[in-house]
């Protein structure tokens, strides 16, 4: 078992999120993240999940996807050459004086943007990996994590290769 | 100009649709209006159910689309069992549901339901028209998507106001084009070269076919395989009829109500050749003691059904006919193989079994039915042990003679699929062999066959419980036959009451003379056979055991 990251090109029409949603939750397929957009294909969306599942189980999750008459395309980009970030905005408690300090300066570290101050607490975003923002979610915690918001993975193959709509 | 219910029509006709099944209702009206004067046959049913069940039998015994009508809502989800019973035996269908105007959808209005949504899982695709201009190039699509591939059911929503715009231009429809769908026929070059050696190399080949074989038209490919390398065939529920029952290469059904040698041949194989089959629980048993000794060449159109409960050897993607051809191309006639079919007809021999006693058993009535109808009959079945029954003891010679809800196992299938067959297929005698409980599950359909006349024969082996159910009971819950019981009731009474003839037997030497009233009458009859209160269908693999782990003995 372990975590793999899809890459679907998907028709841009109504229900398609929930055609995909719907087939995860029936074949019992374990989704960790899932994010959508529009893209510079006209009429079609990008779709990167994040599956838990041995290959059996991705093999399966694969072809029932490209069943889908709106799925256009399925990679399974796990281990090709890529780059892959997620966002997060984290509300920390943060009182004026030594702890806002001490946030102030984690959030340097991991080059986190401070995107609101309030009068007990900041809020913090940050763009990575997953572990970068586990990470930064593990050293916050000492100080109270108010709120944690995070998206999926969006993530796009390294150089000249793509995956487009031509089969 | 004209309306987007004219255009829906128009669109139907070009489809070469002849006859809807279907139930009006009020967002639906304007499509009515349209149909009142159209040239096609439109079948008003009892029930919705019956009206998606009929397009089903109307689309397994042609091979064609079937299609069904409702309206919004309750007459949506009336349709739901049916589609759900086509989607899992892969059955071409268009449903076509009626959907309250656009400016209310998501309003909870009157008679709205979200039957895209219900039906998402249940369907090869489905659509919501919310323009009228769209409604030629979705009809376009939708047949192609549901008759193409892999078959299966296809609905399409209808809002009412959609039906009633004016287009002041038709928009131009162009072929089904559809860059997500795009099934591959072909098989792989490679892989055929894999499976040709392993095939010319096999010592105990078996052939493992089932409903794909049927969709595929590939039944003569399959016979001409088995003949040319002298391999034994087992079919699958689905599958029968793809090799004559009396073809000395059959084996029979395979699986859990499956014959003794077929589900000995496909433990000892060494080779299984699985065609338009998904391995199905059915008649796999314990997956892992299923042809345990065999590498396996699976061919079918769905690539996700490869693989998915068993690993195979050889995968091959493709339409069962044109990949079967490819592989007889490239086979050279093998002789001999005198040892393992002496064991696979040793095995034959010893499964038929002790003779019916004096009672009216269940084989003997559906043995005599095959004797009368020959090569002239299409064969319906209910669910449970009349299925079974059926299935075992009829001789079925030709593929789409035998239809049957095999993956869903719908209870109330047969009778209205019957009239669908009928329709399909008017030279044929349709007969839906019927439990006492299933029949009631749409014995409304009575109304249907009286009013268009359809001459369908249904024959019901009346126990007077829920045969197999209790069946279960008894074997693996000490006999506590908890609410299995039917009190008797009296189809013959029903029947006329709806203006349709019947019989009812209770002796042996009745059958015969009762099955030959029912076929030589023109119109529609019901015969109420008072079987053997508890018969069992044997041989039986009990769920979960492995398939050579078999109690039990079928009845001759």
């Amino acid at each position: 078992m372990k975590l793999h990251t899809i890459h679907i090109l998907v028709e841009n029409r109504a229900g398609v999120l929930s055609r995909i949603s719907g087939l995860f939750s029936r074949r019992g397929f374990n989704i960790e993240s899932l994010a959508v957009g529009t893209c510079e294909e006209a009429g079609m969306s990008r779709m990167t999940i994040v599956v838990l599942g041995d290959d059996a189980q991705i093999e399966q999750v694969k072809k029932q996807l490209n069943k889908l008459i709106d799925v256009i395309k399925v990679s399974d980009i796990t281990d090709q050459s890529t780059v892959a970030r997620e966002l997060a905005l984290i509300k920390v408690a943060a009182e004026p004086g030594d702890t806002r300090a001490g946030v102030m300066q984690i959030a340097n570290i991991f080059r986190a943007k401070i995107i609101d101050v309030g009068a007990k607490t900041v809020i913090l975003e940050v763009t990575g990996d997953s572990e970068k923002i586990d990470a930064l979610e593990t050293l916050l915690r000492q100080y109270g994590i108010k709120e944690f918001v995070r998206t999926g993975k969006i993530a796009l193959l390294r150089g000249q290769k793509g995956i487009k709509s031509m089969k | 100009m004209k309306t987007g219910a004219k255009l829906l029509v128009e669109s139907l006709q070009r489809e070469g649709v002849e006859t809807i099944f279907g139930y009006p209702g009020g967002a639906v009206l304007p499509i009515y209006d349209e149909l009142y004067d159209a040239p096609i046959r439109h079948i008003l049913v009892r029930h919705e159910q019956a009206a998606a069940h009929a397009a089903d039998g109307y689309a397994r015994a042609s091979g064609r689309v079937g299609v069904c009508l409702a309206t919004s809502g309750p007459g949506a989800c009336n349709l739901v069992t049916g589609i759900a019973t086509a989607y899992m035996d892969s059955v071409p269908l268009v449903a076509i549901t009626g959907q309250v105007p656009t400016f209310m959808l998501g309003n909870d209005a009157f008679q709205e339901s979200d039957i895209t949504g219900i039906t998402m899982p249940i369907t090869k695709h489905n659509y919501l028209v919310k323009r009228a201009a769209d409604l030629g190039q979705v009809v376009k699509d939708a047949f192609y998507i549901a008759g193409t591939g892999r078959p299966g059911p296809v609905l399409v929503d209808i809002p009412k106001d959609v039906m009633t715009t004016q287009l002041e231009a038709e928009p131009p429809i162009g072929r089904a084009k559809l860059r997500g769908y795009q099934p591959t026929y072909e098989g792989h070059a490679l892989q055929i070269e894999k499976a040709v050696s392993l095939i010319g190399e096999a010592e105990r080949p078996l052939l493992y076919v089932g409903g794909g074989v049927i969709a595929s038209g590939a039944s003569e490919d399959v016979r001409r395989l088995a003949e040319l390398m002298l391999i034994p065939v087992a079919t699958t529920l689905m599958g029968l009829g793809t090799v004559p029952c009396d073809h000395p290469l059959n084996l029979g059904m395979i699986g859990m109500h499956g014959t003794e040698a077929a589900n000995y041949a496909v433990t000892e194989c060494d080779l299984l050749i699985a065609v338009g089959v998904r391995f199905d629980d059915r008649v796999t048993g314990k997956i892992d003691a299923f042809a345990p000794n065999a590498r396996i060449i699976h061919i079918d159109i769905d690539p996700a059904e490869i693989g998915k409960n068993k690993p195979v050897d050889i995968p091959i993607v493709g339409d069962a006919g044109k990949v079967l051809q490819s592989i007889i191309r490239r086979l050279i006639k093998k002789e001999g193989r005198e040892t393992w079919l002496a064991r696979v007809r040793h095995w034959k021999e010893e499964q038929t079994v002790r003779d019916g006693d004096d009672g009216l058993s269940p084989a003997y009535i559906i043995r005599e039915m095959s004797d009368l109808l020959g090569d002239h009959g299409i064969v319906v079945s209910e669910v449970g042990q009349n299925q079974m029954w059926a299935a075992q003891h009829y001789c079925f010679r030709r593929p789409r003679t035998w239809i049957s809800s095999g993956g869903l196992g719908t209870m109330g299938y047969g009778f209205p699929a019957a009239i669908g067959a009928h329709f399909a297929r008017p030279d044929e005698t349709v007969v839906d062999v019927a439990g006492d409980g299933s029949f009631q599950m749409n014995i409304q359909e009575l109304g249907t066959v009286v009013q268009y006349k359809v001459p369908v024969k249904v024959v019901v082996l009346n126990n007077m419980y829920l045969g197999m159910v209790r069946q279960w009971q008894e074997l693996f819950y000490d006999r506590r036959y908890s609410y299995t019981e039917l009190p008797a009731v009296d189809f013959v009474g029903i029947a006329r009451a709806y203006g349709v003839d019947g019989i009812r037997v209770e002796e042996r030497e009745e059958v015969r003379p009762a099955l030959e009233a029912a076929f030589t009458t023109d119109g529609p009859f019901v015969l109420d056979f008072r079987i053997e209160r508890e018969a069992n269908v044997f041989p039986m693999v009990p769920a979960g055991a492995a398939i050579n782990e078999m109690i039990g003995r079928r009845q001759a």
